[in-house]
């Protein structure tokens, strides 16, 4: 039984009031290559009976493999106490509310989520998320354009280091907008920008950089910081939050810090489940906060003195600013965001910081015991974080195929992104050194 | 709410613009709109130098509940903003003829006054509008 209740005879009565012949019609501006009549591998419908085991069946095909896949989605230890909280009633909901003032605890709640976030980038301002790290470098770009007038030629510059996927969803999101992106020249030993070959005069609005790199490498972000801002460009650091805790945050990167920070909040206290939910982060300088899409929640004082909180700056959003809203999204991630704030709180920063550096000491343990295997080796020279792309002297799809057999899933296969036969592996702290060294032999073990 | 000056033209959206002896045109909003947007918190002003069209977008003026464009009452281009709102919004609302005024253009061409309204024939609109 659907969930609407209007009878046929009421549907026929609103549509003959507005003069259209079928709700059909309504919905005749939308070209018919956008429409969709059915999803591929989506049945029409289930009981719950039905569903509850074709997912248990599906989840069971998954096992338990050792995961040393990284690639943007990375996992980490999620204490038990994380998820019993925000499941709780009083949390269990995907939006912020309607009526959000009614919910001084769930502000509150998004609030500590800003305030933690702004400080582990070093920025001034946070927005309460967004969908994933992909979207917000499309919310980032399309931020720059807004806030850089002077720039008007839609050009966005990424580092060589910026994740493949993230620049196909910006180009999907933007592109129609106007926005073009172009990479920035590598540098094949180091994987990181080649800085003897940027050309000024280009006239970006935006320089994009993400640290640690796709392929886990670190820039010279400071450098191509400064190098931006004389562009007269934005300049957007795509970092991974965890690194924070170890790494100079954006606000600190240069001369003047990076104006905006973006990134994807799935390492804090999200569970990796095949791809999402996940959530974006969003921040930046008080200077751009006009132009900062989605909802943001300030405290305040109410008539009696008593603190209180608040969305605030909403008049850029699209239920006061209608089409010319700073953006479509109006809502959050706010489960995800919610588990994330209890995930921090629990770790503080020490604790998040003794996971990047156990997660970077396994990364180490592995990457020694991988090279050492004669046909591997690093890809790129200089520091990492806790992923690491390695060259192979071989194709890497049925290496990584044999491994799984043996339930390891053996890292990324990077080969299209880097031309060459290449491997991009994460040891996170959930690895023990028995399982590194399982690693280790069993990849040893198929190349000998 | 006080007499509107006599010496302004005024728009059906609410803009007042005044004749300045050295040719241009210095334009702002109504007290009516500073009044129906409520405290003004933010002013996007456009670029010295860019060129407006007459019914074209040419700033923003944000209160905590609303933001609203205000449109080029003619075609020109920008040759001053009033700066002093970046700091100072509430001018607007203070001094809306004033201090709060929003930019100085150069028209293009001969303005056609037949679109603009006289104070009465504004007054008239107003009272229209609240019938």
């Amino acid at each position: 039984m659907p969930f609407i209740p209007h009878t046929e005879k009421d549907t026929q009565e609103m549509l003959a009031a507005i003069g259209a012949d079928s709700i059909e019609d309504l919905f005749d501006e939308i070209p018919a290559e956008l429409r969709v009549d059915h999803l591929h591998g989506v049945p029409e419908a289930h009981n719950e009976m039905e569903i509850s085991r074709l997912m248990r069946d599906r989840a069971a095909i998954d096992g338990s493999p050792l995961c040393f896949i990284g690639a943007g989605a990375y996992e980490h230890h999620i204490p038990a106490a994380v998820w019993d909280i925000a499941t709780r009633g009083e949390y269990y909901s995907a939006y912020t509310p309607y009526q959000a003032e009614a919910s001084q605890g769930t502000l509150q709640t998004i609030y500590e989520y800003q305030s933690m976030i702004t400080q582990l980038t070093g920025l001034d301002v946070s927005n309460a998320s967004l969908y994933d790290g992909a979207s917000a470098l499309a919310e980032a770009a399309l931020m720059s354009v807004r806030t850089n007038r002077r720039v008007k030629t839609g050009l966005v510059l990424l580092a060589p280091g910026v994740n493949p996927v993230y620049e196909q969803v910006a180009t999907a999101i933007a592109g129609s907008q106007g926005l073009r992106f172009e990479r920035l020249p590598v540098d094949a030993a180091s994987g990181n920008v080649a800085f003897t070959q940027l050309r000024d005069g280009q006239n970006p609005v935006a320089v994009v950089l993400q640290q640690p790199s796709f392929p886990g490498t670190l820039e010279d972000v400071d450098r191509l910081t400064d190098w931006a801002h004389a562009q007269d460009a934005i300049v957007i650091g795509a970092v991974n939050p965890v690194s924070l805790a170890l790494l100079k945050p954006p606000g600190h990167w240069g001369e003047q810090g990076a104006d905006i920070a973006i990134g994807e909040g799935q390492p804090l206290g999200v569970p990796m489940s095949s791809g999402g939910p996940y959530f974006g982060f969003m921040t930046c300088k008080q200077a751009h906060v006009r132009q900062m899409p989605g909802r943001i929640v300030g405290r305040t004082t109410d008539l009696d003195g008593n603190t209180g909180f608040a969305l605030t700056l909403q008049a850029r959003e699209q239920h006061i600013r209608r089409t010319k809203a700073t953006s479509n999204i109006c809502t959050n991630q706010g489960l995800m965001v919610t588990a994330a704030t209890i995930y921090m709180s629990l770790l503080g920063l020490d604790g998040i910081a003794a996971v990047a550096c156990r997660s970077h000491a396994n990364t180490t343990r592995l990457v020694e015991g991988l090279t050492a295997i004669k046909g591997v080796e690093r890809l790129y020279e200089g520091p990492y974080f806790h992923e690491v792309a390695l060259k192979l002297d071989r194709p890497v799809a049925p290496l990584l195929a044999a491994l799984a057999e043996r339930d390891i899933l053996g890292g990324f296969d990077l080969t299209e992104f880097a031309g060459t036969d290449a491997l991009l592996v994460c040891a996170t702290e959930t690895k023990s050194a028995a399982d590194i060294d399982a690693y280790v032999s069993a990849l040893a073990d198929l190349m000998s | 709410m006080t007499e509107l000056p006599g010496d302004l033209l005024y728009t059906k959206d609410h803009e007042w613009l005044r004749h300045e002896d050295d040719g241009t045109v210095t334009v702002g909003i109504t007290e009516h709109a500073a009044t129906a947007l409520g405290d003004l918190v933010y002013v996007e002003l456009p670029e010295v130098g860019q060129d407006v069209e007459s019914d074209g977008e040419m700033a923003v003026v944000e209160s905590v509940k609303a933001a609203s464009d205000v449109y080029a009452p003619i075609t020109g281009s920008v040759v001053a903003v009033n700066d002093d709102l970046a700091d100072d919004p509430e001018k607007i609302n203070s001094e809306p003829y004033g201090e709060g005024w929003i930019v100085k253009l150069a028209p293009d061409d001969e303005i056609d006054e037949s679109q603009l309204m006289s104070p009465d024939a504004y007054q008239q609109f107003l009272d229209e509008l609240d019938d």
